[in-house]
């Protein structure tokens, strides 16, 4: 039981780390709400998970526990209906502003 | 057990640190929204870990439930409002 709550922690933290590169590393506003949008959504839903797990494991599977369980598991619907529904709000309103796409101009110089 | 859940929350704590860096140096201002957003969802998580480090998850869970509303609702009206809010704009200040 034990690895398999590492094993979803850790996943969710390597998920965690790419949505973290793409913040740094990508070069538009779209680019990087695509990075956002994804990542963070999963990576929330697999620690909690693991969480879920520990927590109904640890308290031998009592009444207690598992209302936790059940709460961890509302708080990851929630996430999963509401993350990236935040993140389409985002992208709408930064679109209708007008911000300004990304073009790789040395590939367009090459190209003709 | 407990280490390792604090070893979790200090890696945590260092990508956190890194997307607060595009946070601050965000050329626009709807780059610092979604830095804002991506940082209230993993403190969600974050006051999970605490909760499990201390043995009251019973009673952090319901703070985590408060904050990933409050962290929606900020989320959506935050994007309207800059979707409404001319002197946000990138462009605004010299063109039109």
């Amino acid at each position: 039981m034990n690895i398999i709550i590492i094993v979803l922690i850790s996943l969710g933290l390597f998920f965690f780390f790419g949505t973290a590169v793409g913040m740094l590393r990508l070069p538009d506003f779209y680019t990087r709400s695509h990075a956002a949008g994804k990542g963070d959504t999963l990576s929330t839903a697999l620690i909690l998970l693991g969480c879920a797990l520990f927590i109904m494991h640890e308290g031998h599977y009592s009444g207690a526990s598992i209302l936790v369980f059940l709460k961890l598991m509302s708080i990851i619907v929630f996430v999963f209906i509401g993350s990236p529904t935040a993140s389409h709000a985002f992208i709408d309103a930064g679109y209708e502003t007008g911000e300004k796409q990304w073009s790789n101009k040395k590939q367009a110089k090459k190209k003709p | 057990m407990i280490e390792l859940f604090k070893l979790f929350g200090f890696i945590l704590l260092a990508l956190i640190a890194l997307v607060f860096i595009r946070a601050i140096k965000g050329p626009t201002a709807i780059d610092r929204l979604i830095c804002v957003n991506i940082i209230g969802t993993k403190s969600i998580v974050l006051l999970v870990f605490m909760g499990i480090i201390f043995k009251r998850l019973d009673m952090f869970v319901d703070i985590a439930i408060g904050y990933g509303l409050l962290n929606f609702i900020a989320s959506i009206a935050a994007a309207k409002f800059y979707q409404h809010n001319k002197t946000l704009r990138p462009e605004s200040g010299d063109d039109s």
